[in-house]
């Protein structure tokens, strides 16, 4: 008697059609899709913002000085007369922006990197890791305002900062998440195939891993908006007359006692960009079945 | 058991020489050195010069890492640019005051974050799970300086319950902080709450799951039985290492909040360093950190060994 096996080849999905099918199991959660809506709302705003805020941002009147919320301005206005709306409106645009291309490179240099090292193994990699814990016993804030201060803190200098420095536990993840894969048998298979490494990172384990470095790089979005808010909060990050929520709180936390309004306004608006983040990362772990909080924070 | 420890113990000493080493490569690799920073604008010529010899800068630096390392191991940092002082004579006191903070907020925070995480554990996905969750995901993800400010606009502007910002000194007496340091360790408690929180609910789900749980049910064990005899000493184990690396890692978060509350603690010596560019307080407030980081992790290491068998014959 013969057997027929009839297996029908799995045809692989376009990316697009991943993505997407991802995106419609994030919103069918209620948090995720409050997140979504959250983020996708900060996003569209930071690109709009200059063309539809309703005032200068650095338009100062002695008039104007600590007004409460009214029609004209919405949430009051600071100690300089500047309308809080307006500025809140634009706050979030430099730290959206940096925020967003350090973690494309912090995932980039890391997840390779992490994923070469799990590869290969041995003496390098032993190295390499030692340094990686070493590197994380410093507290980030140092680090950060280490090299911000000494080197200037440009966006530019801020962006490859953050890049590099949130890179390095990147390398740990990616690192682990190769090892649970490298040991399967499609990659012995490759190797019996006289694959060369770059094509088995490249083809056997980018792929896999892609998942975890997603998820990574949602959290990771969310840590760095923590870090450049906390620099610009202590006085390393924008330079004023910039809006930037992080030194607007600052600013207004002197006269807090009277103008309130000047202080929420950007305490909202960042909190609810971060919680978004977080939401969304949440429902894309879930949408893609990795658990995030065996994670530890750094 | 005794080589798994003397090799635990090799390895956090090795952690902390390359940490040194990365303080010292890091702060001689920036542009410019103590003595641009001192001089400021006049760093040329002869004073430039002069300076550097005063300072022993022109020696190589393989030499002056020595020396340092070795000052360093007598509790010997230098002198302090700006303050003209020894550094650990200013040191000591600030390093006291950042612990008193720490501990503190981890005896509030610990304990609540374990019996947050089980409840949240038990009714995993229900209501309480999720209100649970999702508070510990916004704690744990504000930046500290929002919740602290949010803090002194609740409690001290509008209630007036509490002082806003400490003024005690520094070298003051431990219960004159008490009244002063409610809302910094209000503060740091929220966030350390949220991360150990998350993670015991994370380990009880799992021990949950596993099959000796399941047979117990199927056994007709109580249930809160299962939950107290079986589940929680194997969930709160592994998490012993989790909620040391956190504590040591929130050390970024505590500068944060000293500077809000104006807490005279470590973390706002140095962001006062930084700003002068005092580079050897820098180099040391770097190294008391790390060094408190890891003596922190192998602590857990060694507490998780001596209550966990198992790892014992473990081979690493």
């Amino acid at each position: 008697m013969t057997v027929t096996t009839n297996i029908e080849p799995v045809k692989p999905k376009s990316a697009l059609a991943r993505l997407l099918a991802v995106v419609l199991a994030m919103a069918s959660r209620p948090s995720g899709l409050v997140g979504l809506v959250l983020v996708a709302f900060h996003i569209v705003l930071a690109i709009v913002s200059p063309a539809i805020a309703p005032y200068d941002f650095k338009e100062l009147s002695a008039q104007l000085i600590l007004n409460s919320p009214s029609a004209e301005h919405w949430f009051g206005t600071d100690n300089l007369g500047r309308d809080v709306f307006t500025r809140t409106m634009l706050g979030g645009r430099q730290a959206i922006l940096v925020t967003t291309i350090s973690t494309v490179l912090a995932i980039t240099w890391g997840g390779l990197l992490g994923v070469l090292l799990g590869l290969v193994g041995g003496r390098l990699d032993e190295f390499l890791m030692r340094l990686v814990d070493a590197f994380l016993s410093l507290p980030w804030i140092l680090v950060l305002l280490l090299i911000v201060v000494m080197i200037g803190f440009t966006p530019g200098v801020l962006i490859l900062t953050l890049g590099f420095f949130y890179g390095i536990p990147v390398i740990r993840m990616a690192r682990a998440a190769t090892h649970d894969v490298v040991a399967l048998d499609f990659v012995t298979a490759a190797r019996a195939r006289g694959e060369s490494r770059f094509t088995i990172v490249r083809k056997e384990l980018l792929p896999n891993v892609l998942d975890v470095l997603l998820v990574e790089g949602a959290m990771r979005w969310s840590w760095m908006l923590l870090a450049f808010s906390s620099l610009s909060f202590l006085g390393f990050g924008v330079t004023p007359p910039t809006p930037d929520w992080g030194l607007m709180i600052s600013d207004a936390r002197s006269f807090m006692s009277f103008a309130p309004w000047a202080a929420l306004a950007p305490v909202v608006a960042l909190s609810s960009l971060i919680i978004g983040i977080n939401l969304s990362a949440d429902a894309l772990a879930k949408a893609i079945g990795i658990d995030r909080a065996q994670q530890a924070p750094v | 058991m005794v080589r798994l420890i003397v090799r635990r113990l090799a390895l956090g000493i090795l952690t902390i020489v390359l940490v040194s080493g990365i303080i010292f490569v890091g702060v001689e690799a920036l542009p410019g050195d103590t003595c641009t920073a001192y001089l400021g604008r006049a760093a040329q010529g002869t004073r430039l010069d002069n300076c550097r010899r005063d300072f022993g800068l022109e020696r190589p630096a393989l030499t002056r890492y020595a020396v340092w390392a070795l000052g360093a191991v007598h509790g010997d940092f230098g002198v302090s640019l700006k303050r003209k002082t020894p550094i650990s004579e200013i040191v000591g006191i600030r390093f006291r005051n950042t612990v008193i903070l720490g501990v503190t907020a981890s005896l509030v925070g610990v304990p609540l974050a374990i019996l947050l995480g089980i409840f949240a554990a038990l009714w995993r996905d229900r209501p309480p799970d999720l209100w649970v969750s999702t508070a510990a995901i916004c704690a744990m993800t504000i930046p500290e300086f929002v919740t602290s400010t949010v803090l002194i606009l609740i409690f001290s502007i509008w209630l007036g319950w509490l002082p806003g910002i400490v003024t005690t000194p520094p070298d003051a007496p431990l219960f004159e902080f008490l009244s002063d340091i409610i809302l910094p360790i209000i503060a740091l408690a929220l966030v350390m709450t949220a991360h150990i929180l998350r993670m015991v609910r994370t380990s009880v789900i799992d021990v949950m799951a596993s099959d000796y749980v399941q047979m117990a049910q199927l056994k007709g064990v109580p249930y809160w039985r299962i939950v107290f005899r079986h589940v929680l000493p194997n969930a709160l184990l592994p998490t012993i290492n989790l909620v040391a690396l956190t504590i040591a890692w929130l050390l970024g978060g505590t500068v944060v909040i000293e500077v809000v509350f104006n807490y005279p603690g470590l973390g706002r010596l140095m962001i006062q360093a930084i700003f002068f560019r005092d580079l050897a307080m820098v180099q040391a407030i770097a190294l008391i950190l790390a060094t408190l980081y890891v003596g922190l992790n192998l602590f857990a290491d060694l507490l998780t060994l001596v209550a966990n068998p198992r790892l014992r014959t473990m081979k690493t």
